[in-house]
């Protein structure tokens, strides 16, 4: 994935920004969904439609701490049930966030620049939905402040040789690198709209958050070299996130977990999915908001790529799963594997199996990648197969480990619907309020994406 | 603000692209002015050392950030593991550092990152509300498509029609008076 094309002689590279944008173009086309666009009937019924989904989460939150978590389908064996599918998935979906705008950043990718912003505020968003599940899953969350190093008078200590403690410094770390990248992103376009603001209100706003940024020569010298950093730090950052979340799994010794290839293949999975959800998102904003020019048919390609890729390697992962099984000659592993194949929960790893390996090899068609309504039905259908994969993982496994008298079985009850749904809800809804509230493309890296394009330079500065 | 309380900051001249920018910021330092500030929408490579200014202190506080979050986070555990709270289990070492590294790996990413923006921002002085370029009114489009080249009053060299001249003469657009508010 270079940023030229391989090119026959004599072809064009197909431009990452449709020709013909100045500065100014840019950023009033940008700047005017926040600014100036009345709210449309179709964001304020989605808006409405999503509210409502939240108020579903509160409500299923508020009946958790009334009652405790015999609401859910959780038992002994399976204690972990939705809550930790739930918390995987979102957490994974996330990671494509940062890839797009810290590793790409690095490799001087160009076509991060029109999508880097909403991918990062889907981090944000995926991260706080994620967050939301292990604390609801201690069934106290009022106590959750028990997991954090503080002096307390019971003079007690977390443990921090358990993995489960590893994920609370490594989620929490990455939400609040996250939200930091994301902030100094968005400054000079904060001041941009300061700027441009059309009313009192607007201008206080964007003011008070742009603090006072005036793009000086010194500003932006400090500003990139920040940037730069965070770029750099977020990277190895994203790959210890999942490999940590994959620690809980693959730190225990129950059959079907107890794997090395557990920390890879999540992290590629985390990708994977992530670039699932970001065409999700991307493809219907383009459309709503007339930001074809600037999201083109080429990122969507590319993306797609991605997801092939990362599929691929997901596949090898499922391969090794199977492989290290037999190869390993554990009767336990052996049992595990083929009570995928033909245990009670067989038909969830065949539908795994349909959705995560076979669906994406249509994207190694041309013209399948360059089908939008095509590529938007496989994201989803790539997103529903990574909430099985994380489904078949921590239930399978729960309910056949090592004797068969602690061999269980597990059924979501409509409480665990309920906190689900409501979390694709509360993400959503953000997402909502997000693209009307900031600018969801990067505007000053557009005008710098304009620079770079008028004068036929190939990298990133 | 009454005209009679207002001083003169600087003279500021705006340009349309960033090249006639950069190439007339070289030309006004070669003139002899030390006190010049640029203002871009976008980063312009060449513009920071053509101001003058080639050094940040930001990679070395990121660094330090980053030092320091990695001794707290392998420190914390260390102290709870093996001095404060230890835990003899089947008489495995107390400092069992290998499942040490995770935390401090974490809290050395997010100690350079707190470190990184904060130092940003503070080498910046930002949040500042007010600055007085923000008194000329066309500098709005400094955040769209205009570029600008300020020469400040406290440079010893300056004087206000000569430097306004040297503006005008490298094909600045618009040349305006900064006023400070006191």
């Amino acid at each position: 994935m270079s940023a030229t094309q391989n090119l026959r002689p004599g072809q064009e590279a197909e431009p990452w920004l449709e020709p013909g944008h100045t500065y100014a173009s840019v950023t009033d086309k940008i700047s005017s969904v926040v600014l100036t666009r009345p709210l449309g009937i179709g964001w304020l019924a989605g808006f409405a439609l999503t509210f409502s989904i939240v108020m579903v989460l509160f409500l299923a939150v508020a009946y958790l701490v009334v009652k405790g978590v015999g609401i859910w389908g959780i038992n002994i064996p399976i204690g972990w049930g939705f809550a930790i599918v739930n918390f995987v998935w979102w957490i994974g979906i996330g990671h494509a966030g940062t890839l797009i705008s810290a590793i790409l950043y690095l490799l001087n990718q160009k076509w991060r620049t029109s999508i880097n912003r909403f991918a990062e505020a889907m981090t944000l968003f995926a991260v706080a939905c994620a967050g939301l599940f292990p604390l609801i899953h201690t069934g106290r969350p009022w106590m959750a402040y028990y997991m954090f190093p503080y002096p307390s008078t019971m003079g007690i200590w977390p443990q921090f040789r358990s993995p489960l403690i590893w994920d609370v410094f490594a989620v929490s770390t990455y939400g609040t690198v996250s939200l930091m990248f994301w902030f100094v992103g968005l400054l000079p376009d904060l001041a941009t709209l300061r700027d441009r603001a059309k009313t009192k209100w607007q201008q206080m706003i964007f003011g008070a958050l742009s603090m006072g940024w005036r793009g000086s020569a010194r500003h932006w010298h400090r500003y990139q070299s920040a940037y730069l950093l965070l770029a750099g730090l977020a990277t190895p950052l994203v790959l210890s996130v999942h490999t940590v979340v994959s620690f809980d799994f693959a730190v225990g010794i129950v059959p079907g977990w107890h794997t090395t290839i557990f920390p890879p293949y999540f992290v590629a999975g985390a990708i994977y999915s992530g670039f699932a959800m970001v065409l999700t998102l991307a493809i219907p904003m383009r459309a709503a908001y007339n930001m074809q020019d600037f999201i083109t048919m080429r990122h969507l390609e590319q993306m797609a790529k991605v997801m092939l890729a990362t599929g691929l390697i997901v596949a090898y992962g499922y391969f090794v799963e199977f492989f290290m099984a037999f190869y390993s000659g554990n009767k336990f592993d052996v049992f595990l594997a083929n009570q995928r194949l033909h245990g009670p929960y067989a038909p969830f790893y065949y539908a795994l199996i349909l959705c995560n390996i076979l669906t994406p090899q249509l994207l190694w068609f041309k013209k399948v990648r360059r089908n939008i309504p095509l590529l938007f039905v496989i994201s989803l259908i790539i997103n529903t197969g990574m909430w099985l994969e994380r489904f078949v993982i921590v239930v399978i496994s729960l309910t056949r480990d090592f004797m068969p008298s602690a061999w269980g079985r597990y059924s979501a009850t409509v409480w665990d619907y309920a906190t689900f749904v409501g979390t694709l809800g509360l993400f959503t809804m953000l997402i909502f309020l997000f693209v009307r509230g900031l600018p969801a493309i990067a505007i000053s890296e557009m005008r710098e994406l304009v620079h770079q394009e008028s004068h036929g330079d190939g990298g990133h500065e | 603000m009454s005209e009679k309380r207002s001083q003169l900051f600087g003279v500021m001249g705006e340009f349309s692209t960033p090249e006639d920018l950069v190439a007339a910021t070289k030309k006004v330092r070669e003139t002899g002015y030390k006190h010049v500030e640029a203002y871009t929408p976008f980063p312009v490579e060449g513009l920071s050392e053509a101001v003058g200014f080639k050094w940040t202190a930001v990679p070395l506080l990121t660094l330090i950030g980053g030092i320091g979050g990695g001794l707290t986070g392998f420190g914390l555990q260390y102290w709870v593991a093996a001095i404060t709270y230890p835990m003899n289990i089947g008489g495995r070492p107390l400092n069992s550092w290998p499942a040490f590294i995770p935390v401090t790996f974490e809290l050395t990413v997010l100690g350079a990152s707190i470190f990184a923006v904060v130092s940003m921002l503070a080498l910046n002085k930002l949040p500042q509300p007010y600055h007085p370029v923000f008194n000329v009114d066309r500098f709005a489009q400094a955040s769209t498509d205009k570029f600008f080249l300020c020469i400040e009053a406290r440079d010893p060299k300056f004087n206000l029609t000569e430097a306004s001249k040297l503006l005008q003469s490298l094909r600045a657009e618009h040349v305006n008076e900064v006023k400070d508010e006191e």
